[in-house]
């Protein structure tokens, strides 16, 4: 390849990282957010408690905010297989395209449909119709999740195709779908997001207790988040070691990589590496500090049989090992201080200190980030551990790019740094100020709703977000 | 002879963007309206008369790019490859106007205007675009072994610039009907004003394509003007002459209606009139559908889903813009 292509390819794999990258921060967010509020209106059409109904309103502006900024980094990313993948879009489209379709049809659509009756509606239609749209937009994250999921590891695990004619034919629908890695994937990335939220969830309520602002729907909301993280998260640390033996089948290269693992003494067990410097250059791993034969044991639960290694991949089958081997690091290191703040809450709980410990609402709160912190370190090891192969072992991402210069990518790369970082920086500070508000007693009183008589109310997704005008400016005037 | 699944195909993917023309059509054109219009209060009812929908509206584009995508991958890896720069900018302008929609109301009044201009630029940007692809598309694209063959700046020709142009009357002249629809007092009689000029502008626009189109292409030279041909197609061109009498018709007797559903059958038969010159190729001015189609295995599996799921797509689309039909005033919110 000459210089022109190298760089061209080089900024067109910068592209896809930077924009999905982005993208996924929000539905990660969207999905979480979602089934929260099934629950909370559920548990309050069940109980009647004002608790839920106050919590329902206040997360619903937040939602509104980030939904939409999911939507049009989403838009982006539909046209960014044919705009910088157009090789990878001809070869792969037969099987991703229909993949692709579904997810518009079943998923988009539907969120797309109810989001407007569930921001705006909630007295337009009555209790039951409300409860539906909320419900259907849920089921749409969730939809949503299946398929891009489908898609994606198909890409990571192929099977159910035949190459005809230099490109993919489907011959089983139903073996491409349900590939190897994907039970995997999906629980562990869906997990994932409930987590993230979880995080996020806890970590506003933390903020607020801290300052004293204590009431009902505060409680709660940690509440709940504690719950989540209690029982999740040692749920995910399993699924996750369920997918990394399934990874250790379908990808050993990847697995080796992630280990830092170069070679293998003929008939000794595999150490593990716990923390070091992978050289590629060097083809070694420096500064490591290994354990013994524990690299066996977690891998293949076993004292003896060994773990694939580096030097036994050509040298331009190796993923970056230095990227996937700290990646992966920080997302266990986060799944663990997850797990820890679980079970530190529920002793808490059970000591009724929960909502007073100062030591505890401190590290809640700085545990905000660290759900979404590990869900895009998660996918940088995934992505980065997949190449060089854009579809695992059948074709290279060299060989899937678009023809487009260099200087139009290096240009378009640019604008969207900047458009993202302004827009998404501006849409992120005004979340933020929505959490800083905190959920009021009686919030769910006062959307009165029905129709007229409101000016800068607005009808729009995030606009649901907006704090109405005069009803509730007292309010956030005494919090300033 | 079976089913042509790639025929079907071709037909739902033409009605997505369709749909998505007609639907974000008239929102984009909102946005272009916006900056004749300064009051505060009258933009904010321009907004929402589309808050709740809009999203739905732009999914319709999302169905467009995946169903090509899966039908027809080797047209998605051409044509999005051969416009790149301008797909890119349509991007752009898209995320632009979709935040500012939503931001516009979350700001402090002080950077309010700088949504406003937001929200404008991003509809402009956006329409500008979209016509542009549009005219390079017609135009043609060189394809050799299953790529883009042609240089990444072709698309910069008079004739996709003056799409762009184009479309930006369609999209507006769509706005202003809309909101004749949508709103009332001065803010309507202001739309009334400015549709009637716009109907102008667009028979000229029409006029100058149509003109353009087969001056500049033989094979569409012949597909029109060759009989019998001539015969079938020419209710096309007497249609449109006729809705544009019955459209300064109805503005000037004051319907409210009526020209929203008049533009939209404009719009239709300026669509139908293209799907006339360019059949039945997928990339003009060589590649066939059933050239670009994917493996029929691709295209069965999601044509069953498509022909199964658009019907409910289509019940619950129009019940969300039933619970919030009627004219929005001034104050109005949805809540
Ligand atoms: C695990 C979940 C997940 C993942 C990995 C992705 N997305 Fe996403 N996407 C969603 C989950 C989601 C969602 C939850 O369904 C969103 C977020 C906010 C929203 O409105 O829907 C969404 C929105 C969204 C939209 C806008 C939908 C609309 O118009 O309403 C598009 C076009 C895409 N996505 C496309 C993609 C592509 C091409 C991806 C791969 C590179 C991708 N998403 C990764
Ligand atoms: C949403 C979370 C995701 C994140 C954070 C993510 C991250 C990344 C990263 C960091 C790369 C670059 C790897 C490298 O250049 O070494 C990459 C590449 C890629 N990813 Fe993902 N990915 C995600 C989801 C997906 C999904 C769902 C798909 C497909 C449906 C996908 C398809 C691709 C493709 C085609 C590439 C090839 C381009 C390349 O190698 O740079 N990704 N991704
Ligand atoms: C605590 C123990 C954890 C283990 C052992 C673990 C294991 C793994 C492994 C092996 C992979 C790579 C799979 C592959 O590409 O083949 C992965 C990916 C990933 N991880 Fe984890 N993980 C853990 C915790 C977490 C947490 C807490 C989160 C987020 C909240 C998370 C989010 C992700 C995501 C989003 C991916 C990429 C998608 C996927 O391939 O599933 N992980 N994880």
């Amino acid at each position: 390849m000459d210089t022109q292509a190298t760089t061209a390819f080089f900024l067109a794999r910068i592209q896809f990282a930077f924009t999905v990258g982005f993208h996924i921060i929000f539905p990660a967010i969207t999905i979480g957010l979602a089934s929260f509020l099934v629950v909370l209106e559920a548990l309050w059409l069940k109980t009647g408690r004002e608790a839920y109904r106050d919590l329902y309103h206040y997360w619903s502006k937040i939602f509104a905010v980030n939904f939409g900024m999911g939507v049009v980094s989403g838009v982006v990313m539909a046209w960014q297989f044919g705009t910088n993948w157009s090789r990878f879009a001809y070869f792969a489209g037969g099987i991703t395209g229909p993949l692709l379709t579904y997810e518009v049809l079943t998923a988009f659509f539907l969120e797309a449909g109810f989001l407007g009756v569930m921001l705006f509606g909630w007295n337009r239609v009555g209790r039951g119709l409300h409860f539906l749209a909320t419900a259907m937009v849920s089921l749409g994250t969730l939809i949503s999740t299946f398929w891009i999921l489908a898609s994606n590891s198909w890409m990571q695990t192929p099977q159910g195709y035949r190459v005809i004619d230099g490109r993919a034919v489907p011959v089983d629908w139903l073996a491409v779908i349900f590939n190897p890695s994907f039970p995997y994937r999906l629980a562990h990335m869906a997990i994932a997001a409930f987590l993230a939220t979880a995080c996020f969830v806890g970590a506003c309520a933390a903020w607020h207790l801290r300052r004293r602002n204590d009431n009902a729907p505060i409680r709660t909301a940690l509440s709940m988040a504690m719950w989540m993280a209690v029982i999740v998260a040692p749920i995910q640390a399993v699924v996750g070691d369920q997918h990394g033996l399934n990874t250790l089948e379908h990808q050993p290269a990847k697995i080796a990589a992630i280990e830092g693992h170069w070679v293998n003494v003929p008939g000794q067990p595999s150490p593990l590496v716990l923390v070091g410097w992978p050289d590629m250059k060097a083809e070694e791993t420096r500064y490591a500090i290994e354990v013994p034969v524990l690299g066996s044991l977690i891998l293949t639960h076993s004292l003896t049989r060994q773990i694939p290694a580096l030097k036994s991949f050509p040298p331009e089958d190796r993923p970056d090992s230095t990227i996937v081997f700290w990646s992966f690091r920080l997302m266990v290191g986060m799944g663990v201080l997850m797990i820890l703040m679980g079970v530190w809450a529920l002793v808490l709980r059970v000591r009724g200190a929960l909502y007073s410990s100062r030591a505890f609402l401190f590290f809640a709160q700085y545990m905000g980030p660290a759900g979404l912190v590990a869900l895009l370190a998660g996918w940088v090891t995934t992505e980065v551990g997949r190449q060089p192969w854009v579809v695992y072992g059948v074709m290279r991402t060299v060989d899937a790019t678009s023809p487009t210069p260099a200087v139009q990518l290096g240009l378009s790369l640019a604008l969207f740094v900047v458009v993202y970082f302004a827009l998404f920086g501006t849409g992120i500070v005004y979340i933020l100020r929505l959490v800083r508000k905190g959920p009021q007693p009686h919030e769910g009183e006062r959307v009165r709703h029905g129709g007229a008589g409101r000016a800068r109310t607005p009808a729009r997704p995030l606009s649901a977000a907006s704090e109405d005008g005069d009803e509730h400016r007292q309010s956030s005037d005494a919090q300033r | 002879m079976g089913v042509d699944i790639t025929l079907i195909w071709a037909v739902i993917i033409a009605f997505g963007i369709m749909m998505y023309v007609v639907m974000d059509g008239f929102d984009l054109g909102i946005g272009l309206l916006f900056f004749t219009v300064r009051d505060k209060e009258e933009r904010d009812v321009m907004m929402n008369t589309v808050a709740p929908v809009w999203d739905g509206n732009e999914t319709w584009l999302v169905l467009g790019g995946a169903g090509l995508f899966g039908a027809f991958p080797l047209a998605y890896s051409v044509v999005l490859s051969a416009l790149y720069l301008p797909l890119i900018v349509m991007l752009i302008g898209l995320i632009f106007r979709g935040v500012a929609f939503e931001f516009r109301f979350k700001a402090h009044e002080r950077r309010r205007h700088l949504w406003d201009m937001a929200f404008i630029g991003g509809s402009l940007v956006a329409t500008f675009a979209q016509g542009v692809v549009l005219g390079a598309f017609i135009d043609g694209l060189p394809v050799r072994d299953h790529a883009y063959a042609g240089g990444s700046l072709d698309w910069l020709r008079p004739f996709p610039l003056f799409c762009g142009l184009a479309l930006l009357a369609a999209y507006a002249q769509l706005g202003a009907t809309w909101l004749i629809m949508k709103t009332e007092g001065e803010l309507q009689a202001h739309m009334y004003r400015l549709s009637l000029r716009l109907a102008w502008t667009l028979l000229a626009v029409i006029v100058l394509v149509s003109l353009w189109t087969p001056l500049a292409h033989a094979a569409i030279a012949h597909r029109w003007f060759s009989l019998p041909n001539l015969l079938f197609f020419s209710p096309v061109p007497v249609l449109v002459a006729l809705c544009f009498v019955a459209k300064l018709y109805a503005l000037a007797h004051r319907h409210t209606v009526t020209p929203f559903i008049i533009t939209l059958m404009v719009i239709f038969l300026g669509y139908s009139g293209l799907a006339i010159s360019l059949w039945p190729n997928i990339i003009p001015p060589a590649v066939s559908l059933w050239d670009a189609a994917a493996p029929p295995e691709s295209q069965l599996f999601s044509l069953v889903g498509a022909l199964f799921i658009l019907p409910f797509i289509l019940v619950y689309t129009a019940w969300s813009y039933y619970v919030f039909r009627g004219k929005v005033r001034v104050g109005d919110g949805y809540h």
